[in-house]
């Protein structure tokens, strides 16, 4: 609820005009930078179970991880719908013409693979294969990142603190992640 | 004797809130706000964690007063809505987001003002306050406005022919470029002294024409809007309107206009050379690096479903204008 409470205010104020006065622009940057948080938090949380001993507080990352989808659902629904106006060829064109918008679709289409692998009966049947598609979920925050100081018109000093709270949260797993590049080396 | 009874609504003397936290409730709002996910949750339409050190100390607001102008012919395009035109700007002396300008700005003192004109002519000259006004036959003009970005809005500006001005001052041969500044005063305008709301751009701000650009009919130097003197946020007290040119040509809050006869460089030019050109002309056959320039989205009335998306067209439809100053010239390498 917590997650859903600022989209649906922010539909409400775009629809009555509310929003200033060019709304596809605040509802773009609104659900884009809503993405990029919940990518982020859903990262956080591992290491604060492991802090504070709570293995519980593990059941909400799918939670989160599945807003950080529905939130880039919207950015890219606005984008077509309201920025370019269902015009698909432009749309197509913008995707690949643009390197950040390539980046960004990337991204976005490997968080589509996670949120539908997500369910457990998927998991189970996916067995250790599951853990290594949504280990991906370090890269689609790295791209949403990069996708975000790319969109930059000229200061980049947001951008880039994301991108340091980025490396933060990479750090606090640097064991793991270096396990894995063990395991991956060794094959 | 006085029986006084309280009833249960009533409220007692130690349920008052302090006056001096009530007073600065919003700075404990704030602090609340920084250690919880400030930034998700608040009810703030943009996602912004510096929200919560933003300014909400809003002072008057700035007070236009009405002009005397010729008025324009009845226009057959919609104009955008003087709310939007006042709260929609680009205005990096401001703060480099769209809403910001016109919260940020109110408290702008326009009046003394200097406008001086240099360099390579015979007169040089000062326009002050009242002689922006009074100097020049002050005219209506609906001008469409292409910003860089992919937007665009009808305005009705009151202001006078660029070239007039240029008359005045009896430019010498020598005199190929015009030079126009913004003032700088980083005790007025916080995005000069604070290079995150600044968006980061080097300051003062510089733009630049050709001298037969600035004698073309079209250019304007606008001292109003929609009837009244310029909001600070539009470029109070007067700015340049160049409408064949995308939107950050058009100079905001003008104190220096020089002569010159090399191209002078310009803000946006010198910061992104290859996204943007000197002359900027609008063109929907040369795209940003970064986005589409062959349609643009209208701003008029209405929330995200009212917002019509347009082909652009070529110096935003004053080709027959305008086209013929850049006969011969290549602008895919001059865009």
């Amino acid at each position: 609820m917590v997650f859903l409470y600022p989209l649906a205010n922010l539909y409400v104020g775009a629809f009555y005009d509310r929003l200033g006065a060019d709304p596809v622009e605040q509802v773009i940057h609104f659900t884009g930078m809503g993405a990029l948080n919940c990518l982020l938090i859903s990262l956080l949380v591992s290491p604060l179970a492991k802090l504070f001993k709570l293995s519980s507080l593990l059941h909400f990352r799918r939670m989160i991880g599945l807003y950080a989808f529905a939130y880039a659902l919207c950015h890219i629904l606005n984008f077509l719908f309201f920025e370019v106006q269902f015009d698909l060829v432009l749309f197509v064109e913008e995707i690949f013409k643009r390197p950040y918008i390539t980046v960004g679709m990337t991204a976005f289409s490997i968080l589509t693979a996670l949120a539908f692998t997500s369910t457990s009966k998927i998991r189970q049947k996916m067995k250790k294969h599951w853990k290594k598609l949504h280990n991906f979920t370090y890269l689609i925050a790295l791209l949403a990142v990069i996708h975000f100081y790319w969109s930059v018109k000229s200061d980049v000093t947001e951008p880039l603190i994301y991108f340091a709270l980025y490396c933060v949260l990479m750090t606090l797993r640097y064991d793991s992640l270096r396990r894995w590049s063990q395991r991956f080396r060794s094959r | 004797m006085l029986i006084k009874r309280s009833k249960t609504s009533d409220l007692k003397e130690h349920q008052v809130t302090d006056e001096k936290l009530y007073l600065e409730r919003r700075q404990y709002l704030k602090k609340m706000g920084f250690l919880g996910v400030g930034s998700l949750l608040s009810g703030s339409t943009v996602a912004n964690v510096f929200d919560l050190f933003d300014d909400d100390s809003k002072t008057d607001v700035f007070k236009q007063r009405d002009l005397n102008y010729q008025i324009a012919k009845a226009s057959t395009e919609i104009l955008t809505p003087e709310t939007k035109v006042t709260t929609h700007n680009n205005f990096y002396e401001f703060g480099a987001q769209k809403n910001q300008p016109a919260e940020l700005s109110q408290g702008f003192k326009v009046d003394p003002w200097q406008l001086k004109i240099s360099g390579e002519v015979e007169k040089p000259f000062t326009l002050d306050y009242d002689d922006l006004f009074s100097s020049f036959d002050l005219e209506e003009r609906i001008y469409r406005l292409r910003c860089v970005e992919a937007w665009s809005m009808v305005i009705p500006w009151v202001g006078f022919s660029l070239a007039d001005l240029v008359k005045k001052a009896k430019i010498t041969s020598k005199a190929k470029y015009l030079a126009f500044e913004t003032l700088y005063d980083p005790k007025q305008m916080i995005g000069q002294r604070n290079r995150r709301l600044g968006g980061g751009i080097s300051y003062p701000y510089i733009e630049g024409l050709r001298i037969d650009e600035a004698l073309n009919p079209l250019a304007l130097m606008s001292v109003g809007l929609y009837g009244k003197t310029l909001p600070p946020q539009n470029g109070s007290p007067i700015r340049l309107v160049v409408p064949w040119k995308y939107g950050f040509k058009s100079i905001k809050s003008v104190v220096g206009i020089k002569f010159l006869e090399k191209e002078p460089p310009t803000t946006w030019n010198i910061l992104a050379p290859h996204e943007y050109g000197f002359y900027a002309n609008v063109n929907p056959k040369v795209d940003h690096p970064r986005w589409s320039q062959r349609s643009e989205r209208r701003i008029t009335t209405g929330g995200i479903f009212a917002q019509n998306r347009i082909n652009t067209l070529p110096f935003n439809g004053y080709g027959e204008e305008v086209a013929g100053l850049y006969s011969g010239m290549n602008l895919r390498k001059y865009y």
